[in-house]
């Protein structure tokens, strides 16, 4: 298709672009193929699910802090949940968990975080009319849509969701009989995970042929802005790593619907033996954590490739290191799939096979601490612009310095023994993948909302908002590591009653207290979102003054992002503050033959590719029949 | 367009502004799939070697061997019967049948891709027959092989199996998920599941080649100038087929 390069080419050009200019609603807004929309079909829904998971975490953190307290005022929204004295039923309890768990790391950090700013950059930033494919994108968004409706109704079961824990653990989860949480509501857990991957893999294979196929001319692998480089390796490692969830996952609903031991062997339940043998729990665990491991990278990536960007542009300074972030992000890419057992080392694993993966876990400190330190050096000496954008991508770092530090300490396989199921736990995940990748997902939606919306959002209530978020993750989670290293485990529904446990209390109030108004401020964000789309003050052509080519659009852009011609681009995204130019920035798409004044002596001798850049313009998707 | 110049400088394939290797999308997207589809059933075969290998090996003399759930079974004791040639023990034979069939649908698959590159749309329409007719012909075998398998031997064997605290035996025959003549439940339950899977595959293969015949049949690929959608769906059948092998070996031969 691309050799062909007649005169007809323009007809089909102004023949396409007639019928694409004016669909229905129905088309535009809800079944839409445009990567801009669905981007914000997935914002929305992640949003949504967001406050969710949070309020859920807010009940069962009440039950933590205050396990006395009476809070029947929650029978409203609870129901039966809520018993007569007005305590939360433990059953409900262990759901909640799930079903947090689940939430944040499926639905919002993956979906809501990488189908946002997938969807949305990587046309915009390699300068590609769309997605590869837009029907497989639409088809991505209603798969996942479809998920979410599952695991929603599953919240209105009379038996509750899912309750085994986000990780599923059988024989639990196999066995119905087992507890509440693994009857009907652990089948739709099951089946909306399946569509839920699905929607990942059809997501995942378009970001890369997108990536591959559909850059402009001139966009060559070593041009790509770092958000690229991250949504590319995320969509590789969730491409791979997400069909062993699903061989899992099918393996377990064998085992809970048509009799199978897949999973199962030598079990008594109420005294009964089962007949089931032959099967393996343990295996269960190695397919889970296969996708497990690199699903906390799945999360991760995207919000460090966003972070690199909002950084560079706002200290207005290159990105310190640009080839060594590639690097560590193929490191840490490529260590991901093999440290799987890390969180395996109390399942009765040889310990030498355990000093293996520790060994290897240990590893992946050297790439991150390549990306911090990068980041730590892009923004010494900046001319620091603190934008909420800004913050929250400093605030990303600042968590995954101190939440990395943690996964030292964990990755040793005789300390993990001590500290594993516990809060310490609980605390490290939440801060190095949780509130880090959320804090990766809030510096998007604050630096790209103009383009998405073409509005500002409200610089005051931003920072506000990050004030309190950065205070309070830190005020949740910090007390946390105290009392897991003093014991207090896991996934219990009340631990501080006895009186050895007494002593937990006091931190487990102050942590609740803490989490309740973290959970508050997100409201100013909310407000703050929804009500900039209709009033915000109307958006400049280049508000952060960045050189990435989506801000060569129009402030809305329509249907194909550019009118006419797509931009070329002729050199990194990075060229910031560059001694000599009239400005500090150089945007992407501005030749060198035009700078010569700040150009330097290698960079003059692009000046001769300009011609044949220029002349390679083959995968233009108006040019092309579709 | 910039048409003049086109010709006077080099294509670049990584410079952007081309698809590298003039891959399209659909095709790289196919190879992406099928990369993901490879880690699915590396999960299952994965699985199925280690609870297999959880099990004990028969270390009798072959001639001796009888089925039990105490050990892993020989598969040429259990895949040994042919349609039509009732109690005559023909190990691997009707399995080797069926792998033949469907290596040769590839091959047919390939003669069908070539011809789209001929824009030959009668031959396309030829192959693709031949392709259609051989997957359905594995399936069929597939559902023969399963119907025997679950249907099990003529004398069926006898377990041993605690039931209330009592030691009960009784004769079973063929296979379900739940219990299995031939050998542990894990090895029906892994058969049934793992081919079952690549049966699936299977299907939708054929399905997929039905619509390309369909289409080519009535000219779409001749109006749109290429016969790509052959080449994609190809490198599906070919996939699959290469599953097969991994199944066939894993299943069948160790």
């Amino acid at each position: 298709m691309s050799t062909l390069s007649t005169g007809t080419d323009v007809v089909v050009y102004e023949e396409e672009h007639v019928h694409h200019d004016d669909p229905n609603f129905w088309r535009k807004y809800i079944f839409s193929e445009d990567h801009k929309v669905i981007a914000k079909q997935y914002l929305i829904t992640g949003i949504f699910w967001a406050m969710l998971g949070i309020a859920m975490s807010v009940v069962f953190r009440i039950q933590l802090g205050f396990p006395d307290a009476d809070i029947s005022w929650l029978k409203p929204v609870l129901g039966q949940w809520i018993s007569e004295t007005g305590k939360l039923d433990p059953n409900f309890y262990l759901a909640l968990v799930t079903m947090h768990g689940t939430i944040m790391v499926f639905f919002v950090l993956t979906a809501g975080l990488s189908g946002t700013f997938s969807n949305f950059l990587i046309p915009l930033q390699i300068g590609a009319r769309d997605m590869a494919s837009g029907f497989l994108n639409m088809l991505s968004y209603w798969f996942f849509f479809t998920a979410s409706v599952v695991m929603f109704a599953s919240l209105f079961l009379q038996t509750g969701p899912a309750a085994g824990g986000w990780v599923v653990y059988p024989p639990l989860s196999a066995l119905p009989q087992a507890h509440l949480g693994s009857e009907l509501g652990m089948s739709l857990w099951l089946i909306s995970m399946a569509l839920f991957i699905v929607s990942q893999l059809l997501g995942g294979i378009n970001y890369i042929t997108t990536v591959i196929n559909l850059r402009t001319r001139g966009m060559t692998f070593n041009k790509l802005p770092l958000t690229i480089w991250a949504f590319l390796i995320t969509a590789v490692l969730g491409l791979i790593s997400f069909p062993v969830l699903l061989s899992a996952a099918l393996l377990l609903i064998f085992d809970r619907n048509f009799g199978t031991s897949f999973y199962l062997s030598e079990i008594y339940i109420a005294g009964e033996a089962l007949p089931n043998v032959g099967g393996s729990p343990i295996l269960f665990q190695h397919l889970f954590w296969f996708l497990g491991h690199p699903e906390v990278y799945i999360v991760l990536l995207p919000a460090l490739g966003i972070t690199s960007e909002i950084i560079a542009t706002n200290s207005r300074k290159p990105i310190f290191g640009y080839r060594a972030m590639i690097a560590s992000l193929l490191g840490i890419a490529f260590l991901a799939f093999i440290v799987w057992a890390h969180h395996m080392f109390v399942t009765g694993m040889n310990p030498f096979l355990g000093s293996v993966f520790m060994f290897l876990t240990l590893i992946i400190a050297v790439p991150s601490a390549v990306k911090a330190f990068n980041y730590i050096t892009t923004l010494w000496k900046g001319n620091i612009v603190f934008t909420p954008a800004m913050l929250f991508s400093i605030g990303l770092v600042s968590f995954f310095v101190s939440g990395g530090l943690t996964g030292i300490i964990l990755g040793n396989s005789a300390l993990d023994i001590q500290l594993h199921d516990t809060y310490f736990v609980v605390a490290h995940f939440h801060i190095v993948m949780g509130a880090a990748s959320a804090f990766g997902f809030f510096a998007g939606v604050y630096h790209w909302f103009p383009k998405m919306f073409g509005r500002m959002m409200n610089n005051t209530l931003g920072q506000i908002h990050f004030w309190m978020t950065f205070i309070g993750v830190y005020l949740v989670f910090f007390p946390l590591h105290y009392i897991g290293i003093a014991g207090f485990p896991r996934r219990y529904y009340q631990f501080t009653t006895y009186d050895f446990t007494s002593s937990y209390t006091d931190l487990n109030m102050f942590v609740t207290v803490a989490a309740i108004l973290t959970f508050f401020a997100q409201f100013i964000f909310i407000y703050n979102f929804f009500s900039s789309i209709f009033t915000g003050k109307r958006s400049p052509q280049n508000p952060w003054r960045s050189n990435t080519l989506e801000w060569t659009t129009p402030i809305k852009p329509g249907h194909g992002n550019w009118p006419g011609e797509i931009p070329a681009v002729y050199r990194w995204s990075y060229d910031y503050s560059k001694p000599g130019a009239a400005e500090d920035f150089i945007p992407q798409n501005v030749p060198y033959s035009q700078t010569l004044e700040s150009n330097l002596p290698h960079e003059n001798e692009e000046i001769k590719m300009e011609a044949e850049i220029e002349a390679q313009n083959f995968n233009d998707q108006f040019d092309q029949p579709h | 367009m910039a048409a003049t110049t086109t010709d006077t400088l080099p294509r670049r394939m990584w410079l952007g502004g081309i698809e590298p290797m003039k891959a399209s999308y659909g095709k790289l997207m196919m190879w992406f799939f099928l990369i993901s589809d490879t880690f699915t059933f590396s999960a299952l075969l994965v699985s199925y070697g280690l609870v297999r290998f959880s099990y004990p090996a028969y270390d009798g003399a072959v001639a001796d061997f009888t089925f039990s759930n105490l050990y892993w079974p020989i598969p040429e004791k259990v895949y040994e019967a042919v349609p039509f040639l009732h109690g005559i023990e023909l190990p691997l034979v009707f399995v080797g049948i069926m792998t033949f069939i469907l290596i040769f649908s590839s091959v047919t698959m390939v003669l069908a891709v070539e011809a789209g590159h001929r824009m030959d749309r009668s031959a396309v329409e030829v192959y693709m027959l031949w392709t259609i007719l051989g997957g359905f012909t594995f399936l069929g075998c597939q559902a023969w092989e399963w119907a025997h398998f679950i249907h099990g031997t003529e004398g069926g064997s006898v377990i041993r199996e605690i039931v209330d605290g009592q030691w009960v035996e009784r004769t079973i025959f063929g296979a379900n998920l739940t219990e299995n003549q031939y050998g542990p439940p894990a090895f029906a339950d892994f058969f049934f599941f793992i081919t079952g899977f690549h049966g699936t595959h299977v299907f939708s293969g054929v399905l997929l080649n039905i619509l390309i015949y369909y289409r080519s049949a009535t000219g779409y690929y001749d109006r749109r100038g290429h016969y790509e959608m052959v080449e994609k769906v190809g490198l599906y059948w070919h996939f699959v087929d290469l599953v097969w092998v991994f199944v066939f070996t894993f299943f069948y031969l160790v």
